[in-house]
């Protein structure tokens, strides 16, 4: 069987898509396109199925929270329309090469199109997501929580979500601490 | 005790009816099988062979509430998880007791975060809390030897 000559990804989807590669970047031999989330299947799909590319397996989705911090970090050294990006790791076991493909969404009612009805494994990585960053995932088959409980109030991995629901208890402190510290009945 | 049982002569021992309740309450007290995190593990090598908590009439674990005098909250309580906790607690049969077993247990250890309960006491009423990370089994016997201090100056008039 003749395998067909690996192609590059980057000229591939912006020959195919054009406008919708918003942006492409390489790091340290890691390649990122970030790509208009209304096409965002079809550039999974297509890199998936077309010859040359074939990047058949899922291997992981994540979200990253961009939200301004207190270190002067504006994030403008890098392309970030967005609060919210999403990141799909995809690899090709036919010629063992990696690529990462990234969405945005924006802050205000994040969503992105779900992949789950096309590629299964999307399933518990984007419902994962959805519980923890908050991040909306439109046509996803099954939308409750993964992680935590189904009445949870918010989503822990937002960088605006409070770490700690009470304060370190020194010397100092305890007391103050102990006062209000819910204490259960009989 | 009366003088007759130290002289050898077990015809007739005379008590309080505290005392008799008391040490039996101590004396074959079933906990409730069920762990939470790594201080199971320590609980499980306290039930083996070598320290044996047989020793002190717990010979065995209980797998229903109903049935169990002893609650060993042994490891951190999610608040996803602490209803299951409490539901728990409330199918265990009076009269019942609660130790928490470890750091996290007590008062949420390093998980000082927003998944973990500060403390099981926030669900239900702890009686001996044992320090340590994950305790040693001496230390988790002798959590329940203090327990079973306190079960031994139970009055009447607190459970009548």
């Amino acid at each position: 069987m003749q395998i067909p000559a690996a192609l590059n990804p980057v000229e591939e989807v912006k020959a195919k898509f054009g406008d919708a590669l918003l942006h492409h970047k390489e790091f340290r031999g890691e390649t990122t396109l970030i790509v208009n989330p209304d096409r965002l299947v079809d550039v999974m799909l297509f890199l998936r199925a077309a010859p040359g590319l074939v990047y058949n397996y899922l291997s992981d989705i994540s979200a990253v929270d961009y939200y301004p911090n207190d270190y002067g970090d504006d994030f403008k050294s890098d392309f970030r329309p967005e609060r919210f990006g999403v990141s799909y790791h995809i690899y090709s076991m036919l010629y063992n090469r990696r690529l990462r493909v990234k969405a945005f969404a924006a802050e205000e009612a994040p969503q992105l199109p779900s992949l789950t009805p096309h590629w299964p494994a999307a399933n518990w990585l984007e419902r994962e997501i959805a519980d923890m960053m908050g991040v909306k995932f439109e046509g996803h088959p099954d939308q409750r929580r993964l992680l935590m409980a189904d009445d949870w109030d918010g989503h822990p991995h937002r960088r605006d979500y409070p770490l700690g629901k009470e304060t370190v208890a020194f010397s100092f402190n305890i007391e103050d601490i102990q006062k209000n510290k819910p204490i259960a009945k009989e | 005790m009366g003088i007759s049982s130290k002289l050898g002569n077990l015809g007739v021992v005379t008590t309080t009816l505290e005392t008799a309740v008391n040490w039996g309450r101590t004396g074959a007290m079933w906990p409730l099988l069920f762990g939470l995190a790594c201080c199971a593990i320590e609980m499980m090598a306290t039930q083996a062979s070598d320290y044996d908590m047989s020793r002190f009439g717990m010979e065995l674990n209980r797998a229903t509430p109903r049935q169990s005098d002893l609650m060993i909250v042994a490891g951190r309580v999610t608040r996803k998880m602490a209803p299951v906790v409490r539901q728990l607690y409330d199918q265990m049969a009076e009269p019942k007791w609660v130790l928490s077993m470890g750091d996290c247990a007590s008062c949420g250890g390093v998980y000082n975060n927003y998944a973990v309960v500060q403390g099981v006491d926030e669900i239900i009423p702890v009686d001996v809390y044992v320090a340590g990370c994950p305790p040693r089994p001496e230390q988790l016997i002798h959590g329940i030897l203090t327990l079973h201090e306190k079960i031994k100056g139970e009055r009447i008039r607190d459970w009548a």
